[in-house]
């Protein structure tokens, strides 16, 4: 019950960050919406800046692939992290077949990043 | 006082003291990131053979930082027409909020800690990548090119870097067998730092550090002699300096961690300097840290596109996984730890 109740205390402490995390902008900008003086709209005050020129259709077009193939990159290499960590905490009762075990389990993700280097992934641009 | 509190069953009262307490910690915070912006200018300034902010609050310019606050306060609002407007709001949220969240777990001193977690390296990674949405999310909103190509950038580096950073995090986790940050720092007070340990797992978590920074020389994502501002081109007043804030809370929160899981936190360097209070030691570090980040901005040239993707992926990553396996072997084979 102790270890419980401290265990739930520390997250109530993380609560507390996160409702602060929130409000200091939310009371911030409030602030900030009751102190500035007034001032007139005007409305090419409201285009999009682009250094001048008149902005010329949606900003929002077609990316390169490459991003997303970095992403998917990011993705198998997170999750590898995530068998990682456990294996890492692990480690000292697990010992040195575990280790085996790991590097097996590296190589073939290894074996993926050699691939994605040869294929020219990894290149940008 | 603070023990049996958090012993006690939590409920309102338990919340509302961690509340008050919190509210004083974020504070003293953002006292930390006025002098940090005025410490960095300074430091800059000296390096470049300037003198720097010198007119506010006496020679030194001690209220340069709080005058622009109050600039940025009572600054017009804009939101451009074109902009998405509930996410241009909710934007500087985003990405403030995990910013100060991440720094609930970490120890300053033995004493001194506010949530004191099982999973603190974990949490501190899982947590501080969520702000990378918000970075997202404004240059999205903004509907600007600028922004978007800065946004996309932005991504791009954090999701490469996240991985060394990670990565390299791991060799101390095998040395500890713990994510509880007090743990890690216990264990470097039997077995020596951890930078003498690891000290390839430091060059390559400092080198992700500062990438996921977005500082120089990995500060591609706000170039501004191309891109203007990056994703916080069509920000401006105070949601501006959300943004601003959350860079420099990240700074803490980094600075911190890097003390903690290589320089040893609160620990003294050695033994007989004991009588000097922990807190004094971890400052210490800490602001070394932040120095050499500052430092690294006068120093380096930023680095191309090209050359800071592959440098993530094909130097970093391998190095970082070959770190692990030295560690496990060295582990096994030197049964120090």
């Amino acid at each position: 019950m102790e270890l419980l109740n401290l265990y739930q205390n520390n997250y109530l402490i993380v609560f507390v960050f996160l409702c602060l995390g929130v409000l200091l902008p939310v009371v911030a900008l409030f602030a900030a919406k009751l102190l500035r003086p007034k001032y007139k709209a005007i409305d090419s005050k409201y285009t999009t800046y682009e250094s001048g020129i008149e902005p010329f259709h949606d900003a929002r077009v077609q990316f390169n692939v490459r991003y997303y193939v970095f992403a998917l990159m990011f993705v198998i290499f997170d999750v590898e992290t995530v068998f990682l960590y456990p294996w890492a905490i692990a480690y000292e009762k697990l010992g040195i077949f575990a280790l085996i075990e790991m590097l097996i389990f590296v190589v073939m993700l290894l074996i993926g990043l050699i691939y994605a280097w040869k294929k020219g992934v990894l290149k940008w641009i | 006082m603070i023990q049996d509190l958090l012993h006690s069953s939590p409920g309102i009262l338990n919340f509302g003291i961690f509340f008050v307490l919190a509210l004083l910690f974020l504070f003293v915070i953002l006292g930390f990131v006025t002098y940090a912006i005025l410490a960095e200018r300074k430091v800059l300034g000296f390096m470049q053979g300037r003198i720097g902010p010198n007119h506010l609050g006496g020679r030194w310019g001690l209220l340069q930082t709080v005058a622009d606050v109050l600039k940025l306060l009572v600054k017009e609002d804009l939101i451009p027409k074109a902009a998405d407007r509930p996410l241009f709001i909710l934007a500087p949220v985003i990405a403030f909020a995990p910013s100060f969240i991440v720094v609930a777990t970490i120890p300053f001193t033995d004493k001194l800690q506010f949530a004191d977690l099982n999973v603190g390296l974990l949490y501190y990674i899982a947590i501080s990548g969520i702000s990378i949405i918000g970075t997202l999310m404004a240059a999205w909103a903004s509907n600007n090119k600028y922004s978007l190509i800065g946004g996309m950038r932005a991504a791009a580096q954090m999701v490469s870097y996240e991985i060394p950073l990670v990565m390299s995090g791991l060799g101390i986790v095998l040395l500890t067998g713990s994510l509880n940050l007090n743990e890690i720092v216990a264990q470097q007070q039997e077995a020596g730092w951890f930078i003498l340990w690891q000290p390839i797992a430091f060059v390559v978590f400092f080198i992700s550090a500062t990438a996921e920074l977005y500082r120089v020389p990995f500060d591609l994502a706000e170039a501004e002699n191309e891109l203007v501002a990056g994703f916080h081109t069509e920000y401006s007043g105070f949601r501006w300096a959300m943004f601003m804030l959350s860079e420099y809370v990240y700074m803490f929160a980094m600075a911190s961690l890097i003390s903690v899981l290589f320089l040893g936190g609160w620990l003294p360097p050695f033994e007989f300097l004991g009588f000097i209070p922990g807190a004094v030691w971890f400052a210490l570090k800490f602001s070394l840290v932040v120095y050499i980040l500052i430092w690294f901005r006068a120093t380096f040239p930023r680095l191309r596109a090209d050359q800071l993707m592959e440098f993530a992926w094909k130097v970093l990553l391998p190095v970082a996984l070959a770190n692990i396996f030295l560690t496990a072997l060295l582990k096994e084979l030197l049964s120090i730890f």
